[in-house]
């Protein structure tokens, strides 16, 4: 039973996260705990191939000889791998064949989510990977794409039907042995996204994953792969979101992107998983290794973000700029209300000759919000004429919150260019009275100013999700200013 | 249409304005001088209800209204309208997106329909004729990167769309050159009527050459000390303040 404080409660916080609700469905969950056996249950669950095993297992006795990274200036009690499970994913009926066969309270999950899974309902010209919990639920327009010869599915079903692939590719930017997360994701990963983009191709639609967390006390590992072939293009976008759920549960992600000559790949985010409750409890940690390699000549990678959920984030989307003349481009919005705490950023190395990158960061802090960002600009020997410019800025609404900046610049040649640019700001009371003086009420100035603030992020995100990302802004920051 | 009595108002706990008495009727202009120092611009940030402002005595009603406790957006709502000494830039909120919630907020209040983008569009294009301004003005940015002379302008801008009741416009003359100060001129003057008035703050008299105040008040250490015709200004201009 409920206390009725807690009900109002729920129901205060309920207005402000509404993607909150929980899908009843019968599953399948293994139960908490993780040691070998754990992860050869995921790999037979899964039907793969013997040197999969063999990676996951290679995997799961590295991560044993790790710790946890403490240098990320967020502040969480410690996590109890073994009180996680695992492995949770709807029971299907049967196996399915169509979208027909999907269970209908899932295909009703999306339809709430606002991504009806249903081609002729759908956003024309974006197909959807839609992943429940630890498995792919369905990918809608594939045989359009596929005209296109673009692959696009479930990870899953990639390591079946495109082995070379991803035996090819994975693991080949983020290795097993790069971090403790990315560790424990290549041991367990469960279910994600798998894109191949042939050889000058545009892909012809948005490519888009929607991941949702829907069971308790469950950690998601979902690992996406997009490999872009020389002269190709593909835009892909990815969403999130999870029941609010009184304990804290772990995301800990893999994202990999290739780009070959001349290719492009640009990879939004719109990361809205729970973030706790006004009182902090609750809400999603949200640690995540993504990054890009930009093997080609002239390849180009450009990672937008816009970070509203999550109780925790430790989240940098890199670039390792290996190819002649290749661009990394990072743009990012992150928003701590309440008590979330962010430690975001990217890191951008630059190999070849002549490569660019540019870093724009935007951080908005307010109520107890903890921001950090945290990026790293390398400058290798044989570098020569690279470009890096940076621009980080932060508002604070507020006096409870906290924003910081910690840049690591290493130029190990002499051609280089670096430019830095940071500021820190508090919303002006100026500027709030200005705008109330015009008729604007607070919170509507508190939103056109930020949105201000964040446009030369938001103008690089696909149009719908711009405005999905300006109104999320909005139900983010719902009463931070008194 | 504006009565202000025996108002008492204190910033960070410095007791500012000490007993202004000045009552605005509709179509009249009023200008109030002073030397620097003497609350001049205090009394037009506690008539439009700036939060760090603290009334502390007295009182101010505007249409009937009492505003000591009313929100300043509820009294642009109301139809007052502050012209800043120093309006402020938002970077990335573009002049025409800022112009049109603004001028939509007023209108709800009002119970007025909301103007779409397109009647919206036609309006301003008329405004923008007044202040001389052409079209890219209100693509920028709100006041980021434009000269003294736009930004005063571009308060001019805003007064003749939001149209308000009363006007109260600080140092609206001041670091403007001869054509700036004429277009803004011209502008008040055009935008006269019987029902609507004026309270314009100045240091100088040269922008009263252009137009026929109605009374000049002379505030001075946080009080309205004298009171007279146009010619007053001119009598402080050639006199200074000191032989009040």
């Amino acid at each position: 039973m409920k206390t009725d404080e807690q009900k109002i409660i729920d129901d205060a916080v309920s207005q402000d996260y509404k993607y909150g609700f929980v899908t009843d469905v019968e599953q399948e969950k293994l139960p908490p705990g993780l040691d070998e056996n754990t992860v050869r249950f995921i790999s037979e669950k899964k039907g793969e191939p013997e040197w999969l095993l063999d990676y996951r297992l290679k995997a799961f006795s590295h991560w044993k000889t790790l710790t946890e990274p403490t240098w990320a200036l967020v502040d969480y009690p410690e996590i109890d791998f073994q009180s996680i499970s695992y492995y949770a994913a709807p029971k299907p009926k049967k196996k399915l064949d169509s979208l027909d066969e999907v269970d209908p309270e899932i295909l009703d999950t999306y339809n709430k989510l606002g991504i009806p899974l249903d081609e002729q309902k759908m956003l024309a010209n974006v197909a959807v990977d839609a992943v429940f919990d630890s498995v792919s639920i369905a990918t809608t327009f594939r045989e359009d794409l596929a005209k296109a010869g673009v692959i696009f599915c479930s990870f899953s079903e990639a390591v079946k039907d495109y082995p070379e692939l991803v035996k090819q590719y994975l693991g080949s930017v983020v290795p097993h042995t790069d971090n403790f997360y990315a560790a424990l994701n290549a041991a367990v990963f469960s279910d994600g996204s798998f894109v191949y983009i042939p050889k000058n191709t545009r892909c012809p639609m948005e490519l888009s994953t929607y991941f949702r967390i829907n069971a308790s006390n469950t950690g998601q590992f979902e690992r996406t792969l997009i490999v872009a072939e020389e002269g190709s293009y593909v835009s892909y976008l990815e969403g999130c979101t999870a029941p609010m759920r009184d304990e804290n549960q772990l995301h800990a992600a893999v994202v990999e992107l290739i780009t070959l000559d001349n290719a492009e790949i640009k990879y939004s985010t719109v990361q809205n998983w729970y973030p706790g409750d006004k009182n902090g409890k609750g809400g999603i940690y949200n640690f995540v290794t993504k990054r890009g390699a930009c093997r080609g000549e002239n390849s180009k990678i450009s990672w937008t973000q816009v970070e509203t959920g999550s109780a925790v984030t430790w989240k940098y989307p890199s670039c390792i700029l290996q190819g002649e003349n290749s661009i990394g481009e990072f743009y990012s919005v992150a928003v701590t209300n309440n008590y979330q705490q962010a430690d975001t950023g990217t890191k951008m190395i630059h190999i070849g000759k002549n490569t660019k990158s540019t870093i724009i960061s935007k951080g908005i802090s307010a109520g107890h919000g903890q921001q950090t960002y945290r990026g790293e600009v390398k400058i290798m020997k044989n570098a020569e004429n690279s470009r890096n410019f940076s621009q980080c800025d932060s508002i604070l609404i507020g006096d409870k919150c906290g924003a910081h900046t910690f840049p690591y610049i290493d130029v190990r040649n002499s051609t280089a260019q670096m430019e830095h640019e940071a500021t820190t700001s508090n919303i002006g009371e100026d500027q709030l009275f200005y705008c109330n003086s015009r008729g604007l009420s607070t919170e509507n100035a508190v939103s056109m100013i930020v949105n201000g603030f964040c446009k030369e992020v938001f103008k690089e995100l696909p149009m719908e999700f711009a405005v999905e990302a300006q109104k999320l802004m909005e139900v983010t920051l719902e009463g931070s200013v008194g | 249409m504006l009565k202000i009595k025996n108002l008492h108002a204190q910033v960070e706990g410095k007791e500012i304005l000490k007993g202004v008495n000045l009552s605005v009727k509709p179509g009249e202009l009023h200008v109030i001088m002073g030397p620097n120092g003497a609350g001049k611009s205090t009394l037009a940030n506690v008539l439009a209800g700036r939060d760090k402002f603290e009334v502390t005595q007295g009182k101010m009603e505007f249409s009937g209204n009492s505003l000591v406790d009313m929100l300043p957006e509820n009294r642009a709502g109301e139809g007052m309208f502050l012209s800043f000494q120093y309006p402020v830039a938002i970077p990335g909120v573009n002049n025409m997106y800022f112009l049109k919630a603004a001028v939509n907020a007023v209108r709800k209040y009002r119970g007025d329909d909301e103007l779409d983008a397109v009647t919206f569009l036609k309006m301003i294009r008329e405004k923008l004729k007044v202040v001389e301004l052409d079209d890219s003005f209100i693509h920028r940015p709100v006041n980021e990167g434009f000269s003294g002379g736009e930004k005063k302008r571009n308060e001019i801008l805003q007064m003749i769309s939001l149209e308000p009741k009363l006007a109260i416009l600080d140092e609206t003359d001041s670091g403007l050159d001869i054509d700036a100060l004429r277009i803004v001129a011209e502008g008040i003057n055009n935008y006269r009527n019987n029902d609507r008035a004026f309270i314009l703050i100045t240091h100088y008299q040269r922008m009263l050459n252009y137009m026929k105040p109605d009374f000049i008040h002379v505030l001075m250490n946080g009080k309205i000390v004298k009171s007279g015709p146009k010619e007053l200004a001119h009598e402080l201009e050639e006199k200074g303040y000191s032989w009040i």
